[in-house]
This record gives C-alpha cells, sequence and structure tokens, in this order.
C-alpha cells in the first residue's frame, strides 16, 4: 500500500534495538540472555506489519521494549518522532499511561480479568488515561465495542469466560482501541482461535486500520495468517531479524534460507510447484556447525560456509532495495539448492 | 487372516454426552484400517476431541458414552472399550492405543526427567529390566529424532523445547508398539518448522511400525499432507467423509467447502480471510435437521424440515447435506461413515 517513492514518516522507527534478559543458569539451553540483537524496525500509520518467528526468537521482546516493559540495553524506539526508548521514571509512565501503544495479548482468557465485566475492561485504560469525563468515556466504550462488531448492549455486563473465544479476543481488541491509540502491537492474536475466528480477527484488524489509521504490528509463528493481511513482514530467528520487505515478495521469493524453510513447511491444501523442507537442511552427513559461531541461523543452514563466521548485517537486496537480509548468500542461495526428492515427504 | 483390510478401530453410532446429559456427539461411525491415518477435522466445539477422547477412555468426568460401540482390533484381538473396566483400559492404554496432545509440557511430570517417565512406562507395559528399559528409551528417542538421545533421557521436562517435548511424548506414546496413535491438536502449539517435522516423523512412524493415526485438528491444510481419509465434524455429528484427495478436490458438504475456504491455502497471493458466519451450536442444542443451516449459505427449508440422513456416494464417500442426498439415490441412517458394508 506504501509505494517508494513516497514513504510517509515511520511513526515508530527501532533502530539497532538490542535486549538481554539475565543470563539464565548453565545448563537450561535458553541461549546466552541476549532477547534481542541489533532490531531495525519501521512501522508507519496505517500500515500492518507481520513478525514471525519461533519462540524465543526475540518477537515478544520487540513489543515489551517498544511499549517500556524491558529497558533496551542498546539502540533506540523513537515513537512519532521522539525518543521513547530511553523514558525513565515519571516520563515513562505518562506515556504508557497516554494509551498511544496498546497491546493485545494472545490468551483473552489470561489477559482479561475474570472478575470485571466487559464494559468495566474496556473502560479501564480510559479510567488510566484520565483525560475524558465520566459520561466520555462510557461513549467510548461503547464506540470501541461497536468497532470489533461486538453488540454493546449484550455484552457490556458479561464476563469474559461468558464469551466465545472469538468474541472474548474481539473484546480484548476493544479495550486495546478504546484510547484511540497510534500503534497497535498485537502478540499472536489469533493463536488461540480456530481457523473461522482467526479468520475474523484478522479482517477486523485490517479494518480497524483503515478506520482509525492505525499502525498494527501482528506478532505470529505461522506465516500463513499473516499472508492475507499484513502489507510488510520481519522475520526473526534468535533474537535478530533475518530478512523483512513486502509480504508477498518475501514469501514468494525468500531471501534468507530460513524465511525459505518456513514458507516450505506450511502446510498447504493444494500441489504447488514448491520447495520442500528437505532441500532446505543440511545433510545428514554434513559436518556440524558450531550453534554459537557467527550467523545463528548457520548450523540449520545447507549453505553455510566459511563466510558465515560472520554475523552477516541486514542489508537491501539488490534486485530490491525495499527488502532487506542478512545473508551472505542472499541472492545466490537458489543456484545451490539440491533437487527435490519427489517421493520423500509426499503424503 | 482375511484378504480383507483388517480393521483397527471402529466406531459406531457413537454418541457422547457431557454435563446434564448435553449431547455432544451424536451417530459418529468411522473405521480405521491398519496401518491408514484418518483425519478428524472440525472447529472448537465440533466434538471432535469428545471423539476421542471416548476412543481412549479419557472423557471429562462429566462425560459418558450414552450408546454406540468402540471396537480396538479386529477378530481374535478384538477388544471392546464402550463400558470397559480399569483392567480392560490398563490393558489397551499404551499397549495398543497411544496418544499425544497439543500442549505436551502439561503431560510431563515436571519433578521427573523424561527419560524416566519414558522408562516407567516401558518396564510397567513389557516389564524390561531397569538396563533394558534405559536401553530401549534411548533407542526410542534416538528414533524420533531428538539429538543426543542419551543426555535427552537425563533431562528434565523444562530443558527442553516445546518441539522436543513432543517428540518425547511421541517416543512414550509409541514405545510399547501400540496399533493407533490418536495425536489431538498434536502439532497446533508449535511453529511450522517443527509442525513439519512432527508431521514427517509421524508418517515415518507410520510405515515403520504399521501403525494407524488418527490426527485430530482445526487445520485442513494438515490433514491434506498426511491423512488418507478425512472426516469432517461439525455440531458433533461426521458431515462429510472420504478419501483426502477426493474430499479436497470437490467437497460435497458446504461445510467442508467453507472449512475450505478458511484453511492455510499454499498460494500465498491468494490474499483472501474467509470467514464462516455465525456460530456453531451448543453441545445438546436441540436442531431439528443439519446442524449447520443456520450457517450455510444454500440452506433452504428442507434442511431443517428433518434429521438429515447420511448419504453414501459411494467409493467410500459420504456427505450429511440434503443437496446430496438429492442427486443420490441411495440414503442410509444406519450405514454409515467410513467402511461400507459390500451392498
Amino acid at each position: 500500500m506504501t509505494t517508494a517513492h513516497e514513504l510517509p514518516v515511520p511513526l515508530l522507527s527501532v533502530r539497532g534495538l538490542s535486549v538481554s534478559y539475565a543470563a539464565p543458569r548453565k545448563g537450561t539451553h535458553l541461549g546466552t540472555g541476549a532477547a534481542l540483537a541489533e532490531a531495525d524496525l519501521d512501522v508507519r500509520p496505517g500500515e500492518i506489519v507481520g513478525i514471525v518467528g519461533e519462540t524465543g526468537s526475540g518477537k515478544t521482546t520487540l513489543a515489551r521494549a517498544t511499549v517500556g516493559l524491558v529497558a533496551p540495553a542498546a539502540g533506540t524506539i523513537a515513537f512519532a518522532g521522539s525518543d521513547v526508548g530511553g523514558l525513565r521514571g515519571r516520563a515513562r509512565r505518562a506515556f504508557r499511561r497516554s494509551g498511544q501503544v496498546q497491546l493485545v495479548f494472545q490468551d483473552p482468557l489470561r489477559s482479561l480479568d475474570p472478575d470485571l465485566t466487559i464494559g468495566e475492561i474496556v473502560r479501564e485504560p480510559l479510567d488510566i488515561a484520565g483525560t475524558l469525563s465520566r459520561a466520555e468515556r462510557q461513549e467510548r466504550v461503547v464506540e470501541s465495542l461497536r468497532l470489533v462488531g461486538l453488540d454493546p448492549d449484550a455484552v457490556l455486563a458479561r464476563h469474559p469466560r461468558q464469551l466465545s473465544g472469538g468474541q472474548r479476543q474481539r473484546a480484548s481488541l476493544a479495550r486495546a482501541i478504546s484510547t484511540r491509540p497510534r500503534l497497535l502491537f498485537c502478540d499472536e492474536p489469533v493463536s488461540a482461535l480456530d481457523v473461522s475466528n482467526r479468520n475474523l480477527v484478522l479482517n477486523l484488524l485490517d479494518q480497524l486500520r483503515r478506520d482509525l489509521d492505525l499502525a498494527v504490528v501482528i506478532i505470529a509463528h505461522d506465516l500463513s495468517s499473516l499472508a492475507g493481511i499484513a502489507d510488510r513482514v520481519a522475520v526473526f530467528y534468535r533474537g535478530r531479524i533475518v530478512e523483512q520487505g513486502p509480504i508477498r515478495d518475501v514469501l514468494e521469493d525468500p531471501a534468507h534460507p530460513y524465511t525459505a524453510l518456513l514458507t516450505a513447511s506450511a502446510p498447504s491444501i493444494g500441489d504447488e510447484d514448491r520447495l520442500r523442507p528437505d532441500q532446505l537442511k543440511p545433510a545428514p552427513d554434513a559436518p556440524a556447525w558450531p550453534a554459537d559461531l557467527g550467523c545463528g541461523f548457520a548450523h540449520r543452514c545447507p549453505f553455510v560456509h566459511d563466510a558465515c563466521a560472520d554475523q552477516p548485517r541486514p542489508a537491501p537486496l539488490p534486485h530490491a532495495p525495499a527488502r532487506q537480509a542478512a545473508c551472505h548468500v542472499a541472492t545466490t542461495w537458489r543456484e545451490r539448492l539440491a533437487p527435490p526428492h519427489p517421493h520423500k515427504e509426499s503424503a | 487372516m482375511s484378504s480383507q483390510p483388517e480393521n483397527t478401530l471402529r466406531v459406531n453410532d457413537l454418541q457422547v454426552s457431557v454435563a446434564d446429559g448435553l449431547v455432544a456427539v451424536q451417530d459418529v461411525s468411522f473405521a480405521i484400517r491398519r496401518g491408514e491415518s484418518v483425519g478428524l477435522v472440525g472447529e472448537s466445539g465440533s466434538g471432535k476431541t469428545l471423539t476421542c477422547r471416548a476412543v481412549l477412555g479419557l472423557l471429562p468426568a462429566t462425560g459418558r458414552v450414552d450408546a454406540g460401540r468402540i471396537v480396538l482390533g479386529d477378530g481374535a484381538d478384538e477388544v471392546e472399550l464402550t463400558g470397559a473396566r480399569r483392567s480392560t483400559w490398563d490393558r489397551v492404554r499404551a499397549a495398543r492405543v497411544g496418544a499425544v496432545f497439543q500442549d505436551p509440557a502439561s503431560y510431563l511430570n515436571p519433578s521427573l526427567t523424561v527419560g524416566h517417565q519414558l522408562a516407567e512406562q516401558l518396564r510397567i507395559k513389557t516389564g524390561l529390566s531397569r538396563r533394558a528399559a534405559h536401553e530401549r528409551s534411548v533407542e526410542l528417542f534416538a528414533e524420533v529424532g531428538l539429538h543426543d538421545p542419551a543426555g535427552v533421557f537425563h533431562q528434565y521436562p523444562h530443558q527442553l523445547s516445546g518441539g522436543m517435548l513432543q517428540r518425547v511424548l511421541i517416543a512414550i506414546a509409541v514405545s510399547c508398539e501400540p496399533e493407533l496413535l490418536i495425536a489431538d491438536e498434536a502439532t497446533t502449539a508449535l511453529d511450522v518448522v517443527i509442525q513439519a517435522e512432527i508431521l514427517a516423523l509421524l508418517r515415518r512412524l507410520r510405515e515403520t511400525h504399521g501403525l494407524s493415526l488418527l490426527l485430530v485438528t482445526h487445520d485442513l491444510a494438515v490433514v491434506a499432507e498426511s491423512c488418507d481419509r478425512i472426516l469432517v465434524m461439525y455440531g458433533g455429528q461426521v458431515v462429510e467423509s472420504g478419501p483426502t484427495e477426493e474430499v479436497l478436490r470437490n467437497p460435497q458438504h458446504p461445510y467442508t467447502r467453507a472449512l475450505m475456504g478458511v484453511a492455510t491455502i499454499g498460494s500465498w497471493h491468494r490474499r483472501r480471510l474467509d470467514v464462516i458466519p455465525g456460530q456453531p451450536p451448543a453441545a445438546g442444542e436441540d436442531m431439528p435437521g443439519c446442524r449447520f443451516a443456520p450457517r450455510c449459505a444454500q440452506a433452504s427449508a428442507s434442511c431443517t424440515a428433518g434429521p438429515v440422513p447420511v448419504a453414501d456416494l459411494g467409493a467410500g464417500r459420504t456427505s450429511r447435506c440434503v443437496l446430496t442426498t438429492a442427486t443420490t439415490a441411495t440414503t442410509a441412517t444406519t450405514a454409515t461413515t467410513g467402511q461400507k458394508v459390500p451392498a
């Protein structure tokens, strides 16, 4: 939806963001404590940016850092032109309470207070922001519920457990948009829903960004739910953004071998001509690459070579400057692809 | 052994009710042949999980099987599971039916090593010595694709990732060489790369162990890649069944078509997010006729006039829809899905 000629000024601009949690104890296999390393990401108004990656790849950490729940170890987070990553104390609290950035969580049954009614849940952020009168707040609650397609009369006095899964997730969206945020971070908003409700909530997010000119970041572990909705996608692996760009280009012509493995692994209906996961995994007899040397994906990559001992930096692709990939062989790995094993994986 | 393919599981006219006699599963019949994989698909609340819990004898406290038969095995090995006693279940579970579920961490004891939990089952069910059980456990861990199986043996569940835990549970489930493996949303919580690996592992185990597989999922795409036959459930009933390829190429029931519309489709440029309007019926909701009718674009008065029988479409296909019934002469209310009695 945005063109290369006329990009609006990013609402959120993350540069070189690194976040580190305390180093875990020895032998717990949770990595070195670096949850996010040198991440660059822009999100523009009215844009939906998808974030994919496996568990522990730093997706949620990025969201938590942006809303100020964890302090960055390095880098900047600029929101609407001002640095919010460095905010402390009173200033940080004021930014959070302003409700300009809101989070939506995966499981509404766990993130919504079971003792409150839906009306109270949706009104709470407004009470905290404290900028509207009582009547205005009530009006805003009703309006927000309508925006997410819930009938205010039917749900206002209900408790979260009295709603269906899809309705509950819509209620948590209503809560998130009640302060009229400019940026919405949705952390796995559809993982707990089945396919039909999943698409319903995704369509709703699409509608909301149009109606409210919202910038939306959707974190998902599943590419297919982003395919129908996101404008751009960033692929995380082991705390780094390994690839980002317009979603169609990234999904149809992945530049990073990890993205290629993701798209090849997605289950699908229909026999299209696509890569198989085993083409994108190292041969069983290939020499093992040390897991902590250079590129984080190297030990799972069939195209690993000496250069991979240096962590590759994200760089624009020569043929598509709007795309970035952090891989030494981003443009050449296809030539080195092993021929497919036509019968090995077929069901 | 006869020339007829051997049945691993037969479910006939199963009816399951939950709290206060609400009928949540009704009139469900299917069979799984030896080595076959059958996908059970439907939205949340369609009764797919209750159906496989009934097969495992693990219904929730308020649930019970009201009617129907569940028979494991064929001929001399045949065991009737409906109303089975504890001693029967002890002989059947693990030894003949294994199961894996969505959240592997919650099925393992957090204070025992995963190896201990696998070896424990081997010792109890197959009478192996401590040492032999340890050796067999390490072999099984290697077989399900865990790296450093001897090291994994001594690890606790919290030290392993979700994908590794699911492999551990699969190792436990197949450790006693069961005939049937039930996988209830076993890959739903995993990321796509791990999901593909687990599905490939299940396929391999089917080939090497001659396992039959009942794969329960809400994602048609998962079934498309791993199942020979498919059963589509809606509102506690099987609404369509048949060979996966046929059903997906030419779905007969409007609900199957709706599910295909919302499923993950491979071609990424298909920028469409279909939604099935409305909500599925609640368990026990009294509905004359087709339970999908309120959400169906093709619904007419005849849909809700009376019970819709299952139509046998030949070639192992069935559909519970007035539209398909109207086009075929054969209607069958008792002979239902899955394997047909030769006419």
